[in-house]
């Protein structure tokens, strides 16, 4: 936990539209991380961060969408994503939109510098190295592609999740390789992101780990509902909830309570 | 599969997936490139440095691409060699033909050469009455089997051994060899014995480039099997068919790039074999062709200078890209319909080809960046994706159902608070629907995803709708 600072640290946070719609219990297992690190957490009113316009090439509806979060963010001090995809899309993306709009280029560029992904933002940013949280078992992380190689989040969940008491961390092969979600790609191209994601399942169930974690919400729907269509045992859920110790709001992701 | 039809990417993906033989090859080549590319960048401590030495190199040469070509030609006639400029593929064919004429040639030697395949040279060669005899094992085995390469490396690289052992079998009968060969030597063993007497058979010796040297007026190859060395040397004629981003200034910068292909390409610290060709057989030479002709392609190249997508022209061609693309390991080259294919291709096919025709290939892509992470030249390969992405929505090429169904969406999603309110109905219906297992099996409209896996059910509220419940309006405890 850092020193109390004297002036609070105001976060934005950015929930993104998966976690909102699908598994709220991600959004106040964050709340909860950066609450119990001394932040001061805002949600404004928000819905999507423009990926699915973006990837599909709609730069028009793409700087609509974009200038709504940049105008609904940018009073905070940081903005956090639990998700390496949605926060590179602001970080790294944003600045990118507005060719010869240099005020929005200057604001989006403003936000993109305070933006950050979740776990990379407790540890690089708030100095947090250790969580309070118990799991039993041993679990697998799946380094999702933009966390990885747009917002350099690798070591990070590690290293939270190493505090983790009782979980064991089990890497999987090809941990750093694509689960073939790619937002929009998995419906358009839905037999090659099934052949992409059952490599990933394969690597998955070498592990013998009992629980797969990553920090995107894509990615884990995607590999969730593969793990589920094969019958496998291994549990999924988002990284924040294990360090959070918020395992028990939920079931695992695509599963019923009683399991 | 429809070889070279990228509007057919879909079917033939679709056909790659089922196809057991192509499984296993796609399954040992990235079992076999991704290691070994990374203990060769492992034993380099300076690679990243020397990736950033080539990007400036390279942009620098794109940037005064006339003055070095225009260098190339000088040095290249001094030394007794001939240049020959070509807009259009159509112009490089012909370029080529003319130059066969001169000496009547019946057969031409190939050594391995991607503009060779841009061009579409072996079906016009054949065409005209010359037969094109691939050296390159990998070029040598699919011009058995009739079809494109699957890899700008490793053109065979979707074949099994076996089906190599088949092709061997079947096609190496009229060379009086009956038996089977299973053992990766022996096959390489009869496949040189029969080449042997084609090199010395041949008028023509036809070979690509991997670069062009201003200051000397050479061109370079880069082997592993000494092949082109034969093709270049042996016939009467020697024509290195290239395009014009190859040119570097000097040897010395050469050896940036080449310390930076190898590794990239198959791990090795340097290919077997580099060759440089300067000029035809000089008098005091032991052998050599009698004359060295260069044709230089553009087909599209310099309209792509100063444009979005200049940074592709940065590409050394080494496959790193494609070794390392899930999309690519999942339905190999032959699913592209193009010459050029994996990530490279999905961004170079369209600048040759246009967008219209090519939208899948950049469209079927995670845009997951591993290409761009392993690119010896810092290509940024999902931002070029991206680039044709805008294009190919700009033009006509998009389904109207994915166009509506984008600007529903964004309509909502550039209205709060009515989009929370949709969002609420949805997730309280889909909860619903999959209550008992905490996930749906089928969806309407979903079949893309629930086809391969299932859909896991929200929890039912979204968290907007909790939060403000819990904490009040406006946010902060």
């Amino acid at each position: 936990m850092p020193p109390a600072s004297e002036k609070p640290v105001n976060v934005g946070l950015f929930v993104t539209c998966l976690v909102d719609l699908f598994r709220p219990s991600v959004g106040f297992a964050a709340v909860k991380l950066m609450e119990d690190a001394g932040c001061t957490v805002h949600v404004p009113d928000q819905t999507c961060c423009g990926q699915p316009a973006h990837n599909s090439g709609d730069r028009g509806h793409t700087k609509a969408i974009a200038r709504q979060v940049i105008a609904a963010f940018e009073r905070f001090d940081y903005v956090v994503a639990p998700s390496g995809s949605c926060a590179g899309m602001i970080a790294v993306h944003y600045p990118e939109l507005f060719t010869g709009e240099p005020d929005w280029t200057k604001r989006a560029r403003s936000l993109a510098a305070k933006t950050h992904e979740l776990t990379a933002f407790l540890t690089d940013v708030l100095g947090v190295d250790t969580v309070t949280a118990a799991w039993s078992g041993s679990a697998t992380y799946h380094d999702s592609c933009a966390g990885l190689r747009e917002m350099k989040v690798r070591e990070q969940p590690r290293k939270l999740l190493g505090s983790v008491d009782g979980l064991e961390l089990e890497e999987m092969a090809d941990a750093d390789v694509c689960c073939g979600f790619g937002g929009t790609f998995c419906v358009k191209y839905g037999e090659i992101s099934t052949d992409i994601v059952s490599r990933k399942t394969n690597n998955i169930a070498a592990t013998g780990a009992e629980m797969l974690l990553a920090g995107d919400m894509g990615c884990l729907l995607n590999m969730a509902g593969r793990l589920r269509r094969e019958g496998s045992a291994v549990q999924v859920r988002h990284v924040a909830e294990v360090l959070a110790g918020t395992t028990d709001q939920a079931p695992p992701i695509g599963e019923a309570k009683d399991g | 599969m429809e070889f070279m039809n990228p509007g057919a990417f879909k079917a033939n993906a679709r056909e790659a997936l089922t196809d057991e033989n192509l499984r296993s090859a796609m399954g040992q080549l990235a079992a076999g490139f991704v290691p070994l590319r990374q203990a060769a960048v492992d034993r380099l401590p300076e690679f990243d440095l020397l990736r950033e030495r080539a990007r400036e190199l390279k942009d620098h040469i794109l940037a005064n691409l006339d003055f070095y070509l225009e260098r190339f030609e000088r040095n290249c006639t001094a030394a007794g060699g001939q240049v020959h400029w070509c807009a259009t593929a159509e112009d490089a064919r012909q370029a080529v033909l003319a130059i066969c004429r001169t000496v009547d040639a019946k057969t031409a030697t190939k050594g391995k050469s991607m503009i060779a395949e841009e061009i579409g040279l072996n079906p016009f060669l054949e065409n005209h009455g010359i037969e094109p005899v691939e050296t390159d094992l990998g070029e040598y085995i699919i011009q058995l089997a009739d079809e494109p390469p699957s890899h700008i490396i490793g053109p065979a690289v979707h074949k099994t051994k076996d089906q190599v052992s088949d092709l061997f079998l079947h096609h190496h009968r009229k060379h009086g060899r009956t038996e089977r060969q299973t053992e990766p030597a022996k096959m390489v063993a009869e496949a040189r014995e029969i080449l042997r007497q084609r090199y010395l058979d041949a008028d023509v010796g036809i070979t690509g480039a991997n670069y062009l040297i201003a200051e000397t007026g050479s061109s370079v190859i880069v082997t592993n099997e000494g092949n082109g060395d034969l093709t270049q040397t042996l016939p009467k004629i020697h024509i290195v068919v290239t395009s014009l981003e190859k040119v570097v200034p000097t040897l010395e910068d050469m050896t940036t790039f080449l310390r930076l292909l190898a590794r990239s390409a198959t791990g090795q610290e340097f290919s077997a074999y580099t060759t440089i060709s300067t000029g035809p057989r000089r008098p005091d030479d032991p052998d050599g062709p009698g004359e060295f002709h260069v044709v230089i392609l553009d087909n599209g190249r310099s309209a792509m200078l100063g444009g979005e997508v200049q940074d592709m022209l940065r590409c050394i061609r080494c496959g790193a890209c494609m070794n390392h693309c899930p999309v690519y390991h999942s339905v190999g080259g032959h699913s592209y319909g193009a010459v050029y294919v994996g990530p490279m291709g999905a961004v170079l096919t369209p600048s040759l080809l246009g967008i219209a025709e090519t939208r899948h290939l950049p469209c079927a892509s995670m845009l997951c960046g591993r290409c761009e992470e392993v690119c010896p030249m810092q290509i940024p390969l999902p931002r070029l994706l991206r680039h044709w992405r805008e294009r190919a929505f700009e033009g006509d090429g998009v389904p109207a159902a994915e166009r509506w169904g984008l600007s529903i969406w964004a309509w909502f999603a550039r209205r709060p608070w009515l989009y929370g309110q949709g969002a609420r109905l949805a997730v309280r219906l889909l909860r619903y629907l999959g209550r008992e297992r905490g996930r749906l099996g089928k969806l309407w409209g979903a079949g893309g995803w629930t086809d391969g896996r299932d859909l896991p059910a929200p929890e039912g509220r979204t968290f907007q709708e909790l939060w403000r419940q819990r904490r009040g309006k406006g946010g902060a405890a």
